[in-house]
């Protein structure tokens, strides 16, 4: 019994059937953590993104190391500290928010760099001719740069968000009760570990396709040019 | 711009001028002058500084040494008693908007209609109303022949249509100085035509004061009150189209015309 739901050992059958719900149960737990984890990431890179592009060099530099030790560090790591060390430091967060936490941050680096990359892909022309015609710099950057910069953003950040959903399962390490983890536990009470595990694998291939489909989506219909203003 | 400053004085003048892009020097102490009115249009081999000329004009490039006037004022510096200091925004802000560009490649905003991109910058700019800067808008899309494109974007015309909205969009902020930077070089050779059917019409006008980057010779002879060879980053030989074109007196500009004008030779 997990969850309040009972297991049915009768057939291979019967079992699938009978732990789907509580599989179910650790999706949940998986989607948001990847949505949490995403948004802390797309906050947390545009922060850095910004930083990274600062006028000066001592806020450039410290920002880009930071960056680099992340995207250099495993993710299992980065959780461990958030988790058994943070409290010795009298920070205790629960196991949930530390997780999406070690997601959000590692993620940050690599959303980083894709606002960075979109913003850089914008021609240069596109900069000379605003500069020309003496648009202040701000609105340059709001209606020039970024509506060219968003379209491709946005494919990209989606990209992302599929990865670190196929990353939560590292959570399971400091007891997030997320999908793989809830199939492990299924399968050291059951001793059936090959039904639970397929389904999860299943359960992830299905979710990888609808969002890949998303992504593919987002890539063709997002206007190629720009936003684009009348 | 000062109008009760003496019109004799130059409207642009570079005062041994400087530019370095790493090692390779651009400019080498550039003197150079153009008169209020006047139509200048600089030819020479590429690497020699012609278009470094437009853009330090336009602010889109620095230099290393020397003083840009434009007006009178200096352009990269502010006066501070009686020294020069570097310029900040504001200065440079306020020196830009005598000064309009056309470019190579356009530069067009793609996510802009041809109408929005004449109207962006006098509306955020000058302070003009919407309705003021679309009439406007459409009187210089008019001049360019497109008022039917208006509510195209850049990349539904053809690149000669584009050139012609680039130059509208220069000329929407109504500047005193027109640069061109190689309009036609970015052309096929059958779209060369129309676009420099505008800049002719504008040639016309007394008081515009046109700096052109070009390889079209012939046009250049037509259009230009003087012709400025520039060689090294320096101007080797300048004058009257006619001198330039038929007497050259520098062996560099006469092997130049040469090869521009009969390449096959």
């Amino acid at each position: 019994m997990f969850f309040g739901i009972e297991w049915d050992t009768s057939s291979q059958w019967a079992f699938a059937v009978s732990i789907f719900p509580i599989l179910l149960h650790g999706l949940v737990v998986t989607l948001q953590a990847t949505v949490v984890g995403f948004f802390i990431a797309l906050i947390l890179g545009l922060i850095l993104a910004a930083l990274k592009s600062a006028p000066t060099r001592f806020i450039r530099w410290p920002a880009k190391l930071v960056t680099e030790f992340i995207r250099d560090t495993p993710l299992l790591i980065q959780l461990f500290f958030l988790f058994y060390v943070l409290p010795e430091f009298g920070l205790t967060l629960p196991a949930f928010l530390t997780g999406a936490l070690a997601l959000g941050v590692q993620y940050s680096a690599y959303t980083s760099e894709v606002y960075r990359a979109g913003l850089e892909a914008v021609a240069k022309g596109q900069r000379e001719a605003a500069r020309a015609l003496n648009l202040a710099s701000a609105r340059a950057f709001t209606h020039i740069i970024l509506p060219q910069a968003i379209p491709r953003i946005i494919p990209a950040l989606g990209n992302y968000l599929v990865s670190i959903m196929k990353d939560v399962p590292v959570l399971s390490v400091v007891t997030v009760l997320e999908m793989l983890g809830v199939a492990k536990i299924i399968g050291d009470r059951t001793g059936g570990y090959l039904i639970p595990l397929s389904m999860v694998g299943g359960l992830y291939l299905v979710m990888t396709i609808i969002a890949s489909f998303g992504v593919r989506y987002l890539d063709t219909h997002l206007p190629k040019r720009g936003l684009s203003l009348k | 711009m000062n109008d009760a400053t003496d019109i004799c004085d130059p409207i642009i003048k570079f005062d041994k001028v400087v530019k370095r892009f790493g090692d390779h020097v651009v400019l080498d102490e550039l003197d150079f002058e153009v008169q209020r009115g006047e139509k200048v249009t600089i030819i020479g081999p590429s690497g020699s500084g012609k278009s470094t000329v437009l853009r330090i004009l336009m602010t889109l490039e620095k230099i290393n040494d020397g003083v840009v006037y434009v007006g009178g004022e200096p352009l990269w510096h502010q006066r501070k008693g009686e020294s020069l200091e570097p310029a900040g925004e504001q200065h440079l802000r306020q020196m830009r908007s005598h000064l309009g560009m056309v470019f190579q490649q356009f530069n067009l905003f793609p996510h802009m209609t041809v109408l929005r991109n004449l109207t962006e910058a006098p509306v955020q700019v000058l302070g003009v109303s919407k309705a003021e800067a679309r009439k406007r808008g459409m009187e210089l899309l008019e001049m360019v022949g497109l008022t039917d494109q208006a509510d195209k974007y850049p990349h539904q015309l053809s690149g000669g249509q584009q050139q012609r909205v680039g130059i509208a969009r220069a000329l929407a902020m109504r500047p005193k100085i027109m640069l061109f930077d190689e309009p036609t070089s970015a052309l096929d050779p059958e779209l060369v035509g129309e676009v420099l059917n505008v800049i002719r019409t504008l040639a016309d006008e007394h008081d515009l004061t046109m700096l052109l980057v070009t390889h079209e010779m012939h046009f250049a002879r037509q259009v230009s009150d003087r012709i400025c060879f520039f060689d090294k980053g320096r101007i080797k030989e300048e004058g009257r189209p006619e001198e330039i074109f038929t007497a050259p007196k520098e062996e560099r500009t006469k092997a130049f015309l040469k090869a521009v004008l009969d390449p096959d030779d």
